[in-house]
Parts: C-alpha cells; structure tokens; sequence
C-alpha cells in the first residue's frame, strides 16, 4: 500500500521536476510518465531486494542441483548441508569463540594499524617537512604486499598473537596513512584564506577547518582499512594458528570437511559486510552535510 | 564620519610572473573615512582586488604605507572584515555555526549577538539550514554576518554580488545599505557594476589598468535611500560611466585575475 502512495509521489515528483524546465515539458513528462511501470517493480523489491537477486538465483541453482546428485557434496556441499553445519558449530559455542578470536585479533590490529596511519597521514598532511622526511620510505613500503612479509613477522615473532596483529596493522596502516594525508591535502585553499581573515589559531585551523574537510576522505580510509585488515586476518590465521574462523578454515581441510569451510568463509563475508554497514552509517551521520551526487 | 579609518599612501604593488613584472598597483593615495561607503569600480586587470586584500592584509610585498587607524597593516585579522566573492562558508556547519564559526555559539553573549545578526541579514528560520540548502544570496548573507559579528573597524567586500541575479543583487544592494545605515561600518566595496557602484558608495573610486592606478574619486551627493530611476542617478551614473569610459576603451585585458 504505502509502495503504492510512494510510487504517486515519485511520479508526480518527476513531472513537477520535469515542468520546470518549462521549455523542454511536455516531451520529458511523458518519457516520466511511460516509465511508471518498471518504477513500480523496483519500488516492489525496494533497493535491498534488487541487491538479493542475484544471490537468491545462485541459491537456488545451487540447491537444486546439489539434490538432484549433479554436483559431489565434497567438492561443493548444497547450500541446505552449509546451513546444518552452521547450526551444529553455533550449537556447540565453537563459532561463536573463533569468531570472538578473530574479530579481537583483527580489531587489535586494525586499532593499532590505524592509530599510526592516521598520526602519521596527519602529520605528513600538515608538515611539508614530515612529508618529504616520511613519504617516501613509507610508500615503499606500502608497494610491498603486506602479505609478503608475513614469513618474516613469523620468523621474528613466532606463531604467537604477537605476528598475528602485526601481520593485521601491517596492512591496515597503509589505506588510511594515504586518505588522511590527501584529504589534508586536498582542503579548499580558499577556505585558508577564510581562516585567515577570521582569525584561526593555528589550534583552531586544525580542528575548524582541516579536521572537517579531511573527514571524508579519513573516513573512507577508515573503511578500506578495516578491509584490509580482514584480509590480513585470514591470511595471519591460515598460517599456524590454534583459534579463529581462519583456523576454523584450515582444519576444515585437513579433515575434508568442505561444509566448514564454506561456513568460515561466509562468515568472513557476511561479518565484513555488517563491520562495513556499520561503518557506513557512521559515514553517513558525520557526513550528511555533503552535497555530493547521490546516484 | 570625521576621523581617518584608513589611509592609503604612495601604493604600489607588482607581481613576478613568467613573463616578468607586472604593476598591478601604481602610486595609489586614499583616505577613507570612518563610517563612510567606498565603492572601487575598475575594469578587469586594474588591480582592485589586489587593493582590497591588501588593506585585508592578504597580500603582501607592496610599497608605500596602509594604516588602519593609525596602525601599519600587520595581516589579515577580525578587524577588517572580507567578504569574498563567493560565500566561503563552511559546508559542514549549519548557518548560526557558520556565523559564529571559531567563536562558541553556547556562550550567551555570543548567541545574543549571532540571533541579532540573523535578523539583521533576514535569515531568520534558516539557523539550522547547512550551506549546499541556501541560494546564492542567502549564502552571502550569511557570510556578511559571519564577517560582521567580529565587529570589524572596516568591511571589505570583493564583488561580493558579482554571482548573483539581477533581482537578488539589487535586493542585496538595499541589505548591505541597511546593515551599513545601522552598525555604522566603513565599507569598500568593490565591483565591476557601475549602477552598484552609484547606487551605494558615498564616493566612487574609479580605477584604470596596466599599471591600476585611481582615476578619478567622485563623490556621490546623493542622499539615501537612492532610487535608480531617478534623474539625478542618472546623471551620476552618466558622469561615472564619462570617466569609465575614458579607460581606455574597456579593452579586454588578460591576466585578470577577479
């Protein structure tokens, strides 16, 4: 019903949007106007629903051909048998502990990475001397796979949490050192001199005028970060680890269990994802004063 | 009126570009008294602009002497306002915050004065809006208040309306001269509008380039509210345009910069 009143409203919008252009009216109303139909179909499966067709589809494929005996179940278990080893390891507290192990590793990492990304984006961004003292070295580094070092962190720091969370800030460093450092650079010149003639302190140019503007760039490092340190994750767990959805992963194949495998894995996308969401919104709640394209 | 606000002597300014120096500012006197409305009309490239953020104290490297009450200019500050022509608020802040911008807006005395200042500017209703929601117009009101809460001994407006619709800017034009009539702040205003020009200053300052140097000040004798329909306008404004008209043909000049 109320998709129904929204489709009204969408529709009388664009022809009121359409008719204040009153040269070009009457031609671009009525393209509005023929559109209803497919308008009314996607307001039906609303922005999320369009999103989930695509996965439902394979779902359903999936299953239907795991029980009809077209595919071998350890090769690619159906979905149905994915889903009954996710109960049977939630039941047992297993999933629930590795994934507590892994979210506080990834975290930690992901804190610790951070913290220094963005002290060192700040400083760079502010400082012309910092810049041309750290930049350099740091994007050298940051052209080395974070993950072509892990051997080493190992061999320096053992199999212990220790490699595990420097393997993780390792990674995560990079994304927001880099956006922290452009968004600082990128603020609007004009602004600095509005700051000038209003009086800033060099106190409060930081927190008034570059702290704001650089947000959003920060905040998209902030999540490219946490992507980054996700990955790092599973690569810190594959590699020797007792606990974590990684670990999870690992003996899953060593005993030929291909269903947990599948469990870890959908774990780490689905987690990521919410992490991401969660991000997102925050983005979203600092941000709405941008006026930028919407899509 | 009566005291010296600002008094401006033996300016001159260049700039080094790649074709070597160019004389943006040539041997320029001024006094402008307190209180009083300064319009600078030029064409493009007579360095009015660069007057103006001189005395902001935005730009430096000149010769001769700029004081401000006295006082050599040391560099921009809240006591000479600026007012640029675009708004340059702050996107992220509502527009109470952007008036009251580094100053807090919790602190009563502050808040007394911003609410009067958005009256002032005809903004009431729009406290919370955020820049990208204002027109033009309204976002340059709101700048003017963010300029005139630090209670500047002078306010320097660089084309300020420039942006604006006819209708908007002469809409404008009669805020800025109310603002004016009530805090008593000297202004100069610079624009590329003869009729604005008339329209608001107590003298017009006519600029001509390469080198920018002053022309010829007129003063305007007429009494406010001006109307622009009006024969002795007219004649004002045809006596502005006689020696505008003198520079030099309105060439077009590169290297302008607005």
């Amino acid at each position: 019903m109320s998709e129904g009143i929204e489709v009204i409203i969408k529709t009388a919008k664009a022809v009121r949007e359409a008719h204040d252009y009153s040269g070009t009216a009457p031609k671009v109303a009525s393209n509005k106007v023929k559109k209803t139909a497919p308008i009314r179909l996607k307001s039906l499966l609303s922005d999320w629903g369009t999103g989930a067709i695509i996965p439902l589809a394979v779902l359903t494929v999936w299953q239907l051909a795991g029980s009809a005996g077209l595919i071998s179940p350890q090769f690619l278990p159906a979905p149905l048998s994915i889903l009954s080893a996710f109960a049977a390891l939630t039941a047992s507290g297993e999933l629930t502990h590795h994934l507590g192990v892994s979210i506080g590793r990834a975290g930690t990492g992901f804190v610790i990475g951070g913290i220094f990304g963005l002290l060192f984006g700040v400083l760079t961004g502010l400082f012309r001397k910092a810049e041309y003292l750290l930049d350099p070295s740091i994007q050298v580094l940051r052209l080395v796979p974070h993950l072509a070092i892990a051997p080493l962190i190992i061999l320096w720091f053992g199999f212990g949490e220790v490699s595990k969370v420097a393997i993780i800030l390792s990674g995560s460093f990079f994304p927001l050192y880099i956006n922290t450092f452009m968004g600082i650079r990128g603020v609007d010149n004009k602004l600095f001199e509005v700051a000038r003639v209003l009086g800033f302190s060099p106190l409060q140019k930081l927190r008034r005028l570059i702290l704001p503007a650089a947000l959003p760039s920060m905040l998209l490092g902030l999540r490219l970060s946490m992507a980054v340190a996700w990955i790092g994750l599973v690569v810190a767990e594959l590699i020797g680890s007792q606990s974590g959805v990684g670990f999870l992963i690992n003996e899953a194949k060593q005993n030929s269990n291909t269903e947990v495998i599948f469990v870890g894995i959908i774990i780490f996308a689905v987690v990521g994802k919410l992490i991401d969401s969660l991000f997102r919104i925050i983005e979203r709640k600092l941000l709405h004063w941008r006026d930028s394209y919407q899509g | 009126m009566g005291e010296v606000m600002l008094s401006i002597t033996q300016l001159n300014k260049s700039f080094d570009t790649a074709g070597g120096q160019v004389k943006a500012l040539h041997e320029v006197d001024l006094e402008v008294q307190e209180g009083e409305f300064i319009t600078v009309i030029g064409p493009s490239g007579c360095g009015k602009s660069t007057l103006l953020r001189i005395v902001a104290g935005l730009d430096t490297g000149y010769s001769g002497s700029v004081t401000l009450e006295g006082a050599n200019i040391a560099g921009p500050g809240i006591d000479k306002g600026f007012i640029f022509q675009e708004h340059r608020l702050f996107p992220w802040l509502t527009v109470e915050k952007n008036i009251a911008s580094d100053l807090p807006l919790n602190r009563p005395d502050i808040r007394q004065k911003v609410d009067e200042l958005i009256e002032l500017v005809k903004l009431n209703g729009f406290e919370k809006s955020y820049p990208r929601e204002l027109s033009g117009g309204m976002a340059q009101r709101v700048a003017i208040a963010r300029a005139l809460l630090r209670n500047p001994k002078i306010l320097l407006l660089d084309e300020p309306f420039g942006a604006l619709d006819a209708f908007t800017r002469a809409h404008m034009q009669t805020v800025l001269l109310d603002i004016w009539r009530r805090n008593k702040t000297t202004m100069i205003f610079v624009t590329h509008d003869i009729d604005e020009a008339v329209f608001l200053g107590n003298r017009v300052v006519i600029l001509e380039p390469r080198p920018g140097k002053i022309r010829k000040i007129v003063p305007v004798d007429l009494p406010y509210p001006r109307k622009k329909t009006t024969n002795s306008f007219q004649e004002m404004r045809l006596r502005v345009l006689n020696y505008f008209e003198k520079v030099d043909e309105l060439e077009l000049t590169d290297g302008a910069g607005i």
